[in-house]
């Protein structure tokens, strides 16, 4: 309960300086429009204005919240869970998506952390290619994968869950390869005199001790796979998913929109990751680690 | 009784390729252990005593020179989990509990469920570390810790104990309780034990034969016969007769260490 009130102190600074931005941004247009209608505008209309217009250039928290509302609890309300306007049909979307990339990008990871692991030939080669996947720009190879995949028949679900895949991948490797390699000369020999296979020391000292780095990288990884996801919604001109809804507000002018989806998606990747911390903090309780 | 020689060592060389040249770390090492003895070995660091403990545990390989373990090559010997190694890191896995520590091996092994249990509980009250199976090493002190690692390597029932300091993280007195510990615990087991040491109290106190070593490059000085006898009590260590052995360890590695100064 201490971490509460820092958190609300810092929420609160920065719903202010987001008002106050709020202003700043949105204070030209509502001049003008007074100019065009010959209205001169006092400090609190012309501040009013600025929180409230249809298509600001920021809008304000407010505003943002309105729309998620509307966009989820209220269409639940009006029994609309599913349709095209539904932040929650979009989040879906995008959800299901990234939870495929994450499962494959997760398993890829950590095959492959064991395979460099226990293989020189990929301790050699494996790791500079996986490096070099992740410096070529995701917005660069994202319409490729798709445009590939539709030429063969393959859309939706699939093309998105492979670009999230291509991004979650590697900090789980890099995570594990940490991970498998944490136990000390002192701990390998041990197993030695005990004459213990390879398969024994794996399944009872490399992977225990690698628990601790696979969360921390499937956290990483679960947040690079929402953003995969979303970023494979953006080049198709998807209709459908948080990706969708970014675009066709930006083609509009639709800023409050823009907003919303992403809240909807920086709300959906923190419950993500919370709930992999959870799994963590049960996992580590059960592994008798000091709480 | 006859003794039995269990590790026999003939002129063992070990030389390690460094970056900058090679290092002697063994050089012509001429050593007996017979069954039941307790040999302590002695000496500055980079004298090569550990070096010698790995070497028998087939942890290091020589490079010259022969050595036996048991009537056969350390190699075979380890694959017949012929000892129990006892690092200076307690090296328990923490998230397993004491108990599961010491089932780490047998489970290894491959040894029944019920048997495994059986062991445990033995060498938990071996260690005096009864009604402890269930913490997990963190709730341990250092010395406990040390003793549960000694557990683990007395459950599969090893002839040979090796054991490389380790009490040397530990403080005075728990290192005095835990020697003393140690010497009943040999005495109820009846286990060869080759014993790593800085400490001359302690070598002298545990030991049957001390093996004084220099560095550079890393050999056996001297060897003595540790005439106290086998029933030893703390105060052993006020008596003349024990400080006239540990007078003669230090001289051994004051000769070995002559031309240092």
């Amino acid at each position: 309960m201490k971490s509460v009130l820092p958190i609300l102190t810092v929420v609160a600074a920065i719903v202010v300086m987001w008002y106050a931005a709020a202003i700043g941004m949105n204070v030209k247009w509502a001049r003008e429009q007074a100019a065009r209608q010959g209205v001169e505008l006092g400090f609190t209309e012309l501040v009013a204005d600025t929180w409230s217009q249809d298509r600001p250039r920021l809008p304000a928290p407010h505003q943002v919240l309105e729309e998620l509302w509307n966009s989820t609890g209220a269409k639940i309300l009006a029994g609309k869970t599913w349709s095209k306007r539904s932040l929650i049909y979009h989040g879906w979307i995008t959800l299901s998506a990234t939870l495929a990339g994450f499962a494959i990008g997760s398993l890829a990871g950590i095959l492959l952390a064991v395979g460099i692991v226990h293989n020189k030939a990929m301790d050699m080669s494996v790791m500079p290619w996986a490096i070099a996947s992740q410096t070529i720009p995701i917005l660069a190879i994202a319409p490729m994968i798709i445009v590939v995949l539709n030429s063969i028949g393959i859309q939706g679900l699939i093309p998105k869950a492979i670009i999230s895949a291509y991004l979650s991948f590697f900090p789980v490797v890099v995570g594990m390869v940490k991970g498998l390699r944490a136990p000390g000369r002192e701990q390998l020999d041990l197993l030695k005199t005990y004459n213990a296979s390879g398969a024994q020391t794996f399944w009872k000292l490399r992977l225990p001790a690698s628990v601790p780095y696979l969360f921390t990288s499937l956290k990483i990884g679960m947040a690079a796979s929402l953003v995969g996801a979303i970023v494979g919604e953006l080049p198709t001109g998807a209709i459908r998913g948080l990706g969708a809804r970014m675009l066709t507000g930006s083609y509009y002018g639709q800023t409050i929109q823009i907003w919303s989806a992403l809240f909807a998606a920086a709300i959906l990747a923190a419950g993500l990751v919370g709930i992999i911390g959870m799994i963590e903090k049960l996992m580590l309780r059960r592994m008798g680690v000091r709480t | 009784m006859v003794s039995q020689p269990v590790i026999r060592a003939e002129n063992l060389d070990l030389t390690f390729q460094t970056n900058d040249g090679p290092v002697h770390a063994l050089k012509g090492v001429d050593l007996t252990i017979n069954k039941g003895d307790f040999v302590s070995f002695i000496g500055p660091s980079g004298c090569g005593k550990t070096t010698f403990l790995r070497v028998v545990a087939a942890l290091e390989h020589p490079t010259g020179g022969s050595i036996s373990v048991a009537g056969m090559s350390p190699d075979e010997a380890r694959r017949k989990r012929m000892y129990g190694y006892v690092f200076q890191a307690a090296g328990l896995y923490p998230w397993r509990t004491i108990r599961g520590n010491i089932k780490l091996p047998l489970e290894i092994m491959g040894m029944p469920r019920d048997e495994q249990e059986e062991r445990v509980e033995r060498v938990l009250a071996l260690v005096d570390l009864k009604g402890f199976g269930k913490k997990y090493p963190w709730q341990l002190s250092g010395g406990m810790q040390q003793r549960a690692s000694i557990a683990r390597a007395l459950a599969f029932d090893a002839e040979i104990l090796l054991m490389d300091e380790p009490f040397g993280a530990l403080d005075e007195i728990v290192r005095d309780h835990l020697n003393e510990q140690l010497l009943k615990l040999w005495a109820a087991t009846d286990k060869t034990i080759g014993f790593v040491t800085h400490s001359i109290p302690e070598a002298v106190y545990l030991s049957t034969r001390i093996v004084v070593m220099s560095p550079r490059p890393g050999r056996i000085t001297d060897v003595i016969e540790n005439p106290l006898p086998r029933e030893r009590p703390l105060d052993i260590r006020d008596t003349p007769e024990f400080l006239e052995v540990a007078h003669r360890v230090r001289e051994g590695l004051r000769a070995g260490h002559a031309y240092d100064d």
